[in-house]
């Protein structure tokens, strides 16, 4: 492998981007207009960078890769240790791609204190990269808790009217459930004197009791962040606060961070309690994806509809991650990838016309195909990605999950399957409240459709879409050794525990 | 026993700072108050100087006839003591030149007042460290009463002294009674006589409970923090920065030695004291500041609450919990100056101000002093990347490693409730419209100060191994 920390690389250069708005002086305009280019310069050498590691990666091996292991708090055995597997790179690949995606769609939308909007994001873009690069779980904490800094504040300082109260929702819903995790990290570490993870992976041995109580203070931080149902509700109040891009985010990654960390974290360190958990799970989940998709068809708000379907299709995540087979969790994880780029170009459609009518009321749209086809379309192919049609992105991993889903229960895999239904219901339903009909009011007469900037940000978008759907293998083949892997290992442990419960 | 060499070598930072703070006040009599200035930045460089002494050369050792100790924990302690009162003295005089209080006798009080702390970080002796503490103390009532035309801060002085002496009068009861039980005041005999199983009764563990809760008054622990609100906000503002760092630090150093050292076989007993006592700090500094408006008493509970999670790295009664110890306040020190020296800085058309709401907006009008007051209540709330968050992680794994399940948990949700209301500064600072705009720092050297500990909390991350062996060098100190 190449000598140069490329890992690092991807992880901190954002922090130079930073830097470089927060040292940038001068009149307003000027200032504004070099932290725009600084942001999207840099934010864009990344995403070239992180491309680099997809092309030099391995898709056969499982391992890690990459990896970087510097002694960090010796003292302490914490480590920065750095690496990824098939299981991570298209999570780091995400994050890279929807930030300067994010930088571009506020390139007008944002007038105000551009500076700090940028060096928000650009910090925000570090630790989410720093998070699903981790391999020591102290590390991988503080990216993880990181991650809130600059998303309170970027929901809190540009966001909209009940932007304080989603701000702090947000921070503590999370917090909450993170803190908890902290503990276990801890307990962990007692166990086995270190916070790196592939030796922990190989080393830890727990007691079912301890199991139980780990996996518990896990799921609470997890659970917060995917979001699971019943502790979903900061969702929808922080995506209809936020701005355009921190929705994007928030939708793109952040919620990937807690479907990753169960596969990362909670199946192979606490086997036999993912296990036992399992049906709690598939409850809730099943719960999740018909109690709120049956919310969205009523919801009046165009962000608060999506924020919900969000919910929804997280729901198959955590049913196909604790189905335990090759198919649900490569399942999982292809749904986690596809939602991550059609939830936020959806999150972006809603900014398009939001910039325009600076209203998200589904009832003060109607008959925008008259004005905006190029909008129209868009919007439409990124409603039926979602939806699921075939040959779109979201029916591969939706697909999938099913698949596993029905390997292990049918009930499951059947309650899961009508939210499909339900899906294509209140997506469908809110298409045509705003595009279709007759153009009749007023404020949209003169409405524009989509400019360069925007088609430009749509663009990879719709190609990813279509690439995910038609050529899946592109992406799955360099996941399956690790989820193979990930799988044996599981049910190794299982076998092991239960021959050893015969003893 | 004649005292030998070794004695007063031992003792050379004390005695140095005792020297140089009679000089000081023989020029300040002398010159009056023109000498104002210079006795201040001398007495700094003193207590730096004295800082230095610690180290060159370092030797361990008791000396007086065990009546002190040097080792790397009290060492430690004294140079965190030193520093924290060396910045703070430096960070007053704007302030008091304002308050026209501007007097020679502030410097030497506090210096004073230091001299007290290291003497008693240093006790080896009942006796000693009594002395040490009303030495600390006296001087310290003064200096809270200092600005002596107002009457918050004569109120607030009174108030300290009043309460100060209850608990001054608690711990004198509660080692009288432990010299009786166990038959002297020096820890090194106490401690045997509590392993040979003499004295274990219940007179000592009476006595153990008087000395804890004179303890706790000092390091305001709940129950005993009703004090600490009105002081801190009655104090002149670098008086309240003072009273968070430095005694605060030295008196748990102290409960440290104590309870760690003679009294370390009684462990069982104590440990149920300060884990309640620790839980209820937390939750008491988490919930009382939810609703106050006044940034000195918010910070009052917040010290509260980080005194709460120093307690319960005491309670874990290991090595690694006094590491956890170490660790933990020179990150608070560092996040505290700095949070103080903003607060210094809060002034609207030359006035001193004080309330939360009067940082409305700081984040537009003065970017940087906003910048850095948020870096430390993030700090404060123990969120990473920033230091608080590693001062949290330490406590954390010492109490989870004495197996101090339930404790941990209610600290780590304490902990999240206390994050709403630094959340809250951080909301008035940069969601909220400005209100009148606060006047642009002066050059000086709160802004150095603010500055330096912004830096020192952001960059933490990139290299806590320094500080972690420092605190591993020096929790040694006691466990040999």
């Amino acid at each position: 492998m190449s000598s140069w920390p490329i890992l690092s690389l991807v992880t901190f250069l954002p922090l130079v981007g930073a830097l470089f708005c927060m040292v940038v002086s001068g009149p307003k305009e000027a200032v504004d207009r070099n932290c725009r280019s600084a942001a999207l310069i840099t934010s864009l050498v990344v995403f070239v960078i992180s491309l680099v590691l997809w092309a030099r990666f391995d898709p056969t091996k499982a391992s890690f890769q990459f990896e970087e292991n510097v002694a960090w708090v010796p003292a302490l055995k914490i480590g920065y240790h750095v690496g990824i597997d098939g299981i991570s790179l298209f999570f780091v690949l995400l994050s890279t791609l929807l930030t300067p995606i994010c930088i571009l769609a506020s390139w007008e939308s944002i007038q105000m204190r551009v500076k700090e909007y940028m060096i928000a994001f650009l910090v925000l873009e570090t630790f989410m990269v720093g998070m699903f690069c981790a391999l020591d779980l102290a590390l991988f904490y503080v990216f993880f808790e990181g991650v809130l800094i600059p998303m309170f504040l970027i929901i809190g300082v540009w966001g909209g009217k009940r932007r304080v109260y989603a701000a702090f929702k947000f921070f503590l819903y999370t917090l909450l459930g993170s803190v908890l995790m902290l503990l276990a990290i801890i307990a962990i570490y007692w166990q086995i004197g270190t916070t790196d993870l592939p030796t922990a992976m190989e080393k830890l041995n727990l007691p079912f009791q301890w199991q139980f109580w780990l996996w518990l203070a896990f799921f609470a931080s997890f659970a917060v962040k995917v979001p699971m149902w019943p502790v979903h509700t900061w969702l929808p109040d922080a995506h209809v606060e936020a701005p355009t891009a921190g929705s994007v985010i928030l939708a793109g990654v952040l919620l990937k961070m807690g479907g990753y960390g169960f596969i990362r974290f909670s199946i192979p360190l606490m086997p036999e309690a993912s296990q036992y958990f399992a049906p709690l799970v598939f409850g809730l989940s099943v719960v999740a994806v018909i109690y709120t998709s049956l919310v969205a068809l009523v919801q009046e708000d165009m962000k608060k509809l999506i924020a919900y379907s969000s919910v929804a299709h997280m729901g198959y995540v955590t049913i196909g991650t604790f189905v335990m087979n090759v198919q649900g969790v490569e399942g999982a994880i292809f749904q986690m990838l596809s939602h991550g780029i059609v939830s936020a170009a959806l999150f972006l459609c809603v900014g398009v016309v939001y910039d325009r009518m600076h209203t998200r009321e589904i009832a003060a749209y109607g008959g925008l195909v008259h004005r905006m086809p190029r909008y129209a379309f868009t919007f439409l192919f990124f409603t039926l990605a979602s939806v699921g049609l075939p040959g779109l992105s979201g029916f591969i991993g939706e697909f999938l999950v099913l698949i596993g889903a029905f390997k292990v229960n049918t009930w499951v895999a059947f309650l899961a399957a009508t939210g499909l239904i339900l899906g294509a219901a209140y997506a469908l339903w809110l298409y045509r409240k705003i595009v279709f009909g007759e153009l009749t009011k007023d404020s949209l007469k003169a409405i524009l459709d989509m400019d360069r900037r925007e088609i430009v940000i749509f663009l990879p978008l719709v190609l990813l879409t279509i690439w995910m759907g038609v050529y899946p293998n592109s992406f799955l083949d360099p996941i399956a050794p690790s989820v193979d892997k990930l799988i044996g290992d599981f049910n190794a442990a299982i076998k092991l525990a239960h021959t050893a419960s015969l003893r | 026993m004649p005292i030998g060499l070794e004695s007063w070598s031992l003792a050379r930072p004390e005695i140095f700072l005792a020297a140089a703070t009679a000089l000081l006040l023989l020029y300040g009599v002398l010159r009056g108050e023109v000498a104002t200035a210079f006795i201040s930045v001398a007495t700094a460089v003193a207590l730096l100087a004295t800082a230095v002494l610690l180290f060159a050369p370092y030797r361990e050792g008791t000396a007086f006839a065990s009546l002190f100790i040097v080792d790397r924990l009290t060492t430690t302690m004294k140079a965190l003591v030193l520093v924290g009162a060396a910045v703070t003295l430096l960070m007053s005089r704007a302030y008091f030149e304002n308050a026209k209080a501007w007097r020679f006798e502030y410097p030497i009080l506090v210096a004073l007042a230091t001299l007290g702390m290291m003497l008693m970080i240093s006790a080896n002796d009942l006796m000693a460290l009594y002395v040490g503490l009303e030495l600390q103390s006296l001087a310290l009532y003064v200096v809270a009463a200092f600005q002596r035309d107002s009457i918050r801060s004569t109120e607030a002085g009174l108030k300290y002294f009043v309460l100060g002496s209850v608990a001054s009068g608690m711990l004198l009861f509660g080692a009288s009674l432990i010299y009786g039980y166990c038959g002297s005041t020096a820890f090194v005999q106490i401690s045997k006589a509590l392993l040979e199983g003499r004295g274990a009764e219940v007179g000592t563990i009476i006595g153990l409970v008087f000395v804890v809760a004179g303890l706790a008054f000092k390091i305001s622990a709940v129950p005993f923090h009703m004090w600490t609100p009105d002081v801190y906000e009655g104090a002149p503002t670098p008086v309240t920065a003072l009273f968070a760092v430095a005694p605060k630090i030295a008196a748990i150093s102290l409960t440290v030695s104590v309870l760690m050292g003679p009294f370390k076989p009684l462990m069982h007993q104590w440990q149920q004291i300060i884990v309640v006592a620790s839980i209820l700090s937390m939750a008491l500094g988490a919930f009382a500041a939810l609703r106050q408006n006044n940034i000195k008493r918010l910070m009052a509970y917040s010290s509260i609450g980080n005194v709460g999670y120093v307690l319960l790295g005491l309670a874990a009664g290991s090595e690694k919990g006094v590491q956890s110890i170490v660790f933990y306040l020179a990150i608070y020190m560092v996040m505290t100056l700095g949070v103080f020296a903003v607060i210094l800085m809060m002034k609207r058309k030359d006035v001193m101000v004080e309330s939360i709401s009067d940082l409305a907006g700081l984040g537009r009008t003065q970017p940087m002093m906003a910048f850095a007051l948020l870096l430390f209540m993030f700090s404060l709330a123990g969120i990473p990347p920033l230091a608080g968050f590693w001062g949290k992680l330490y406590i954390f794994m010492a109490a989870i490693e004495a197996r101090l399940f339930w404790p941990a948990v209610l600290g780590v949700l304490a902990s999240v409730v206390a994050s709403y209301y630094y959340l809250r500064i951080v909301k008035v600072m940069y969601f909220d419209e400005p209100a009148e705009p606060i006047d642009a720092p002066a050059f000086g050297v709160s802004r150095a100060v603010s500055f330096a500990a912004a830096i020192l909390v952001t960059l933490f991350s990139f290299a806590p191994q320094p500080l972690s062996l420092i605190a591993e060098a020096a929790a040694k100190g006691l466990f040999r």
